[in-house]
């Protein structure tokens, strides 16, 4: 119960973040958070809640920051407003998340993975060759000048007005995840990934499930691509790589597949540990791997985990849990 | 645009190139197919074992031709380099196996758990060797190994020898490999633990030698890949392995994960197919192919071209 | 007549569920000694425990006076135990002559002529064998396949063989001949423990039996008096 407290308090506690920071700088960083929080959110509900590992999750963020891109810079002479373009970000990125999970409905674990990552890298190649014969997306250099979010007339600027607008956006997107996770599409989301043979025979139609958390947890990256090419006023096709999948991907696990607080303080981590250490910037992906690795080993769970730990078959001839059957996708 | 005879022209030298392609690839794939058949696992890690082979290749490469100790003669250079490279990632695959995944499976990790873990080595390796080696490319002095004079004419298509070797080394090591797989008792012992691991193990197979066993071969094979994509190509870098391990990959995928024959003709077909589309398709799309095959084959055909085609759900 | 293998008040659980509540159950050298009971009366557990498959939570497994309980699948099949697998569980993308040889598979590093004798040993048992060591196994009919999985179980030349539910899946007359076969293996000095459904072909060969019910003994006694006691058929036909 204090869990509810503690979340109301930290969201106040935020509202005076800008307050103490001591530098645009830092509050860029704090900013980054919030948008990768937005981001480790939207996957959570993909790989958290339903158990799907999408790979490629970081189609999405491109699409969604393109597609804002397309629509309030000089690249198509198009400017719409903000909550508009925002709007539409969300839900094309919703509607690619439908196409992009139907054909993997029949695919587990493993497999899935993989066909998610192709589709994330096949976007990529589509981000940077799609400017011939007819220039799209701009290439390799993409699109610049894209107009800063403008609300009620106002256009942002200072990094402490991203940040609220980030925070409110967050802020959505908490109190969304909350909802699902505690509606009945939450629960069938949970049943999918303990198991879904199992799910299936109590009559939930995972097609659909599958399908929505998706199209929802896409939506989410839309939100954030959106917010990313405003904020940056541009986009490339390098913002998008697969590395960028296994970054948020990192992030949910770290904290605890499935756990609100958790993921966010994944988010926190990732971006804020090589700012504070930008001298190892060499050794920060050796680190991470290593990490991710050791992680895996020890604390597969995360530091926040969400599923209540079920006690250990006492069969301890069982150190050959290879598996034989399908397992559920989830630490 | 090409006309038809000029598409004539090209193709068997096109074909040629997709075929040396596809034994790599071939090979590579092997190591894909073999840890899936015994662990039910994709070894995420696999491709940068491929470009751990490749720079092993590169140094004894460089130190030999450094030495003048030998002539820089093929027959001599490449089995050296090819020993040296499959030693070090063999015994890579072995400290995965052994350090990063089977302490997984002896939790009880479901699916998630070592793949991400796959993932991490995959970035450690990368980022090791970038480390080490730098992060720019490294040249193969192929042609002081093998003359750009060296061509011979085979049923019309003038080849190189480069690449009839390369062909020939991987097709000779796939088939040592398929003969070992079909004829010997640790073959046999494989084939157990990847069809029914607890029988196997009340045969008296000791399944986790069998695993590592299956991880350094694959691994190892892997390696030499390496060192011969390094004389194809020329050129290495340290993020070589993850577009060739994807690409690897599909092909194990395409020929039926766990299926050994499988993985050379997925290979094969890969290659050439690859091949064809850089030629008259736009290049910028080639690595575009290959996953798009993957999808296709998920998608439609999960079991692969030599798998059941409505594969046993409980392995995928 | 020597002990060869001794259960000890074996208690193996799965999580919470205990499958097997303090079982002792011994088998001399020379005998057919059948474990008979209905379903989750324990007999597989019992099976997968003497193997190592399964490890028991408390009490002890004895083979030739050696404890075993502890010890890994491999160790325990290679001092001499073999399971001939309910459902057969063939090799079925290998050849029948592959499936025999992994059954040799502990014996790997003797002389190839050592292991000629197995072999014949096997045909001669299973003629029908011989003429289809090339065929996948997974294409043979039931009965086919339980003379290969008999024959591979043989292979490795055990002290004692393990039968898990021999007749389940074959046809009456099947079933007579495979336990006919069990008969001759015995005459040729290989200790036999039987897990069967079948009480009445399972007793007509054994020397001594135990009824399982819920993971207890509930009666153990010579083959021929299990037969004749009504109680038996109660335990069959009444609750498990």
């Amino acid at each position: 119960m204090w869990r509810r407290h503690a979340g109301w308090a930290v969201a106040g506690a935020a509202l005076f973040v800008p307050l103490v920071v001591p530098n645009a700088y830092v509050m860029g960083v704090i900013t980054r958070i919030c948008l990768y929080s937005l981001l480790a959110l939207g996957l959570n509900i993909v790989v958290g809640f339903a158990g799907l590992l999408d790979l490629g999750y970081v189609a999405f963020f491109g699409i969604g920051s393109y597609v804002y891109a397309f629509l309030a810079s000089p690249q198509f002479g198009l400017h719409l407003s903000f909550p508009v373009a925002l709007a539409a970000a969300v839900v094309v990125t919703a509607i690619f998340g439908i196409l992009i999970g139907a054909p993997t409905l029949r695919l587990r674990g493993d497999y899935l993975a993989i066909v998610t990552l192709g589709f994330g890298e096949i976007t990529y190649i589509l981000l940077i060759n799609l400017d011939r014969p007819i220039n799209i997306t701009g290439g390799p250099s993409g699109i610049v000048s894209i107009d800063p979010p403008s609300l009620f007339g106002y256009a942002l600027q200072a990094n402490f007005q991203y940040y609220y607008l980030f925070l409110v956006v967050l802020g959505v997107a908490v109190m969304l995840s909350r909802r699902l996770r505690d509606s009945r599409i939450g629960w069938a989301w949970q049943a999918i990934r303990e198991d879904e043979v199992a799910a299936e025979t109590m009559g939930i139609n995972t097609t659909m499930a599958k399908l929505q958390a998706f199209s929802i947890g896409a939506a989410f990256a839309g939100a954030g691509g959106c917010l990313l090419a405003s904020w940056q006023r541009s986009v490339f096709p390098d913002n998008f790589l697969f590395t960028e999948s296994i970054n948020i991907l990192a992030m949910v696990i770290l904290g605890g597949v499935g756990s609100l607080p958790g993921v966010i303080l994944g988010a926190t981590i990732i971006v804020a540990l090589p700012e504070l250490f930008r001298d190892f910037q060499l050794y920060r992906l050796l680190a991470f791997g290593l990490m991710l690795m050791v992680l895996m080993i020890f604390r597969p769970a995360g530091l926040l985990a969400f599923a209540s730990r079920h006690e250990e078959d006492a069969d301890p001839a069982a150190d050959d849990n290879i598996p034989v059957t399908e397992a559920a996708a989830g630490p | 645009m090409l006309s038809f005879s000029d598409i004539l022209h090209i193709l068997p030298q096109q074909l040629v190139f997709g075929i040396t392609l596809g034994t790599i690839y071939g090979l590579i794939a092997i190591g894909y197919t073999m840890v899936y058949g015994v662990l039910f696992m994709i070894n995420f890690a696999h491709g940068d074992v491929f470009m751990i082979g490749a720079y092993v290749g590169w140094i004894v490469l460089g130190a030999l031709m450094g030495s003048h100790a030998v002539p820089l003669h093929p027959a001599i250079v490449l089995p050296v380099m090819l020993i040296a490279a499959m030693l070090f990632t063999g015994l890579i695959g072995l400290g995965l196996e052994r350090f990063a995944y089977r302490p997984l499976y002896r939790r009880g990790a479901t699916r998630l758990g070592p793949l991400i873990s796959a993932i991490g080595a995959s970035i450690f390796l990368q980022n090791a060797v970038m480390l080490t080696e730098g992060a720019r490319e490294r040249v193969y002095m192929t042609y002081a190994v093998f003359p750009r004079s060296w061509r011979i004419n085979l049923g019309g298509v003038n080849i190189s020898v480069l690449v009839l070797v390369i062909a020939g080394v991987a097709a000779l090591m796939m088939w040592g490999l398929h003969q070992m797989v079909q004829r010997t008792a640790l073959g046999r012992s494989i084939r157990a633990v990847a069809e029914d691991r607890e029988i196997a193990a009340v045969m008296g197979v000791d399944v986790w030698r069998v695993v590592a066993t299956a991880f350094f071969i694959g691994s190892a094979l892997g390696g030499a890949a390496g060192v011969l994509v390094g004389f194809y190509y020329t050129q290495i870098d340290f993020f070589m392995g993850y577009s060739a391990g994807l690409k690897a990959f599909t092909a194990a995928v395409l020929g039926g994960i766990g299926n050994i024959r499988g993985a050379m003709l997925g290979g094969l077909i890969l290659g050439v197919v690859e091949s064809l589309a850089i030629t008259f398709i736009n290049p910028a799309f080639k690595d575009a192919v290959a996953f798009g095959v993957l999808i296709l084959v998920l998608v439609f055909r999960p079991g692969g071209l030599l798998g059941e085609s409505l594969p046993d759900w409980k392995k995928i | 007549m020597q002990v060869l293998l001794q259960l000890d008040q074996v208690v193996t659980t799965y999580g919470p569920i205990r499958a097997l509540k303090g079982v002792t159950i011994e088998v001399r050298a020379g005998e057919i000694v059948c474990l008979l009971g209905g379903n989750a009366s324990g007999k597989s557990t019992t099976m997968k425990t003497i193997l190592g498959i399964v490890r028991p939570k408390s009490g002890s497994v004895y083979f030739a006076g050696e404890r075993i309980d502890r010890l890994p699948t491999q160790s325990i099949v290679g001092r001499g135990i073999s399971l001939v697998p309910e459902a057969r569980r063939l090799f079925g993308r290998m050849t029948v002559w592959e499936n025999l040889a992994m059954g040799a598979f502990t014996r790997r590093a003797e002389l190839h002529s050592e292991l000629e004798q197995d072999y014949e040993r096997v045909y001669a048992l299973f003629p029908r064998i011989k003429e289809r060591l090339g065929q996948l196994a997974g294409t043979l009919s039931g009965g086919e396949q339980q003379m290969v999985a008999i024959g591979r179980a043989l292979m490795a030349r055990p002290r004692l063989l393990l039968m898990d539910e021999p007749s389940m899946g074959l046809s009456p007359a099947l079933v007579d001949q495979v336990f006919d076969i069990i008969q001759t293996i015995n005459q040729q000095e290989t200790t036999i423990l039987v897990v069967e459904q079948n009480a009445a072909v399972a007793l007509s060969v054994a020397s001594r039996g135990y009824v399982l019910q819920n993971g207890r003994v509930v009666a153990t006694d010579q083959a021929e008096n299990l037969l004749a006691a009504d109680d038996i058929r109660r335990a069959y036909l009444g609750d498990e």
